[in-house]
């Protein structure tokens, strides 16, 4: 039985051919209308997130399973003190497959270590989303055929942005990929990050202005600055409105940059440039749910 | 010259940075056993000017010397078997340790799940780095 706690837990064989999976539903999704039925997912949110829920919550019910489960820690047994240990136990007994978020990190690694079934982490704290990294690396090989070769920029929040260190760390295993990080100087990548970057020989740069490395850039990814990682409200709205994607800007850049977010977006990208062709960011949600649904076939091994 | 006698089964840690040794006699347990250990501090060492030992008799099986290698890999071992030196033990970086060091990430599962051992794995052994298993931050502990 496996589980998926990092994007790092799948090689890059097991990742193509996920990605092939996940292409196949999309082009035929009848096929896998029912491959599911009789199974149930719980979606054990200890932490609200909408978005990761119900894009899980829409897979299992595109193959025809149930699904199950609370939307945050009050409405669980954790408000009366339950460990996690013993839920993830109880809950091997409802459901197939269980989608956990935690505001701790790790506790999805503790769920999975205690579980009679497989636990996918829906995101443990500022620690890991695996279930993004893998949204956004099936957007980057469906829109661009390829998950090698290119320059891309990470902007906004690179400091405690999880998705841009779990995918520069999933994208460091493909050749010829060139890093541009831009953020203000408070927001940079962490020097663990760095340092990875280093001993692997990647090739990257750091930038504070967007706008001058647009021109260069295949693909842009932006990242919202999340007020829930500040313990200072002022260094929050200090750089909160620090990049701003517009027209202006994406006028610089290449006809086939593509630009993704991993949602929600505040100010960091204007709703001008959602019509622009090149704005790919709503397609990634879609392409979230053919992962998600990807993964629970292939964790409950139906395929 | 002060003199400690022989030791029929167990062990001799000889070596120890002068003033590790209580660091060592907490971190290995032996405070919680019931044997004979010995502390000599501050002896006389040709290599070291000054150095700590500390003589331990046990089963040998009994100690998990594991925390020896991270408070400081050139601590020596002599295994010790009918009085006689019977292996000098290599210590090597453990690739896990289970409950000696203690996760301080307020935001780590180990700060509220009951009884969940604090397990590090072995993230860098040239910079002799720990990280957490369950969130990845770095050990900060010093022994």
């Amino acid at each position: 039985m496996r589980h998926l706690m990092n994007p790092m837990d799948f090689s890059v064989e097991e990742l193509d051919r996920l990605f092939d999976l996940a292409a196949d539903i999309e082009k035929h999704p009848e096929a896998y209308a029912h491959k599911c039925e009789g199974k149930k997912l719980a979606t054990c949110f200890y932490e609200p997130s909408t978005r990761t829920r119900l894009s899980f919550e829409s897979a299992m019910l595109n193959l025809g399973g149930s699904v199950i489960g609370f939307s945050d820690a009050g409405s669980s047994s954790a408000s009366k003190g339950e460990s996690v240990s013993d839920t993830i136990r109880v809950i091997s007994c409802f459901a197939d497959i269980c989608a956990m978020r935690h505001p701790k990190e790790g506790a999805p690694m503790v769920a999975a270590s205690r579980s009679s079934i497989p636990v996918i982490n829906a995101g443990d704290g500022g620690h890991q989303h695996p279930t993004q990294t893998l949204t956004d690396l099936l957007t980057i090989r469906s829109l661009k055929g390829r998950l090698d070769h290119f320059t891309i920029g990470l902007c906004g929040d690179l400091k405690f942005g999880r998705t841009v260190h779990s995918l520069v760390n999933a994208l460091s295993r493909y050749e010829g990929i060139h890093f541009v990080f831009i953020s203000p100087e408070e927001l940079r990548i962490p020097g663990y990050l760095r340092e990875t970057l280093w001993s692997k020989a990647l090739s990257f740069e750091e930038v504070i202005r967007l706008e001058d490395v647009m021109p260069k850039l295949d693909l842009l990814y932006m990242t919202r600055v999340q007020r829930e990682r500040f313990f200072n409200e002022e260094d929050y709205v200090r750089l909160k409105d620090f990049y701003v994607l517009t027209k202006a800007k994406m006028e610089r850049a290449r006809e086939d940059m593509l630009v993704l977010h991993p949602l929600p977006r505040v100010n960091e990208i204007s709703v001008e440039v959602d019509d622009d062709p090149r704005a790919v960011y709503f397609k990634q949600v879609r392409y979230g749910v053919y992962v998600r649904m990807a993964l629970i076939l292939t964790l409950l091994e139906l395929v | 010259m002060l003199n400690v006698g022989k030791i029929e089964e167990g062990f001799v840690l000889d070596h120890i940075p002068a003033g590790k040794s209580m660091s060592i006699y907490y971190h290995l347990g032996l405070d919680k056993l019931d044997c004979t250990v010995a502390i000599i501090k501050n002896a006389r060492s040709n290599i070291m000017g000054k150095k700590d030992i500390i003589k331990v008799e046990c089963d040998i099986n009994t100690l998990n010397l594991d925390v020896l290698a991270v408070i400081d890999h050139t601590i020596t071992v002599n295994v010790i078997k009918d009085g006689e030196i019977v292996e000098k033990k290599a210590l090597e970086l453990p690739l896990e340790l289970k409950g000696i060091m203690k996760c301080r990430n307020p935001r780590c599962i180990t700060s509220i799940e009951q009884e969940l051992p604090h397990i590090f794995y072995l993230a860098d052994p040239v910079k002799e780095l720990y990280r957490c298993r369950y969130c990845d931050e770095k050990n900060t502990e010093r022994f």
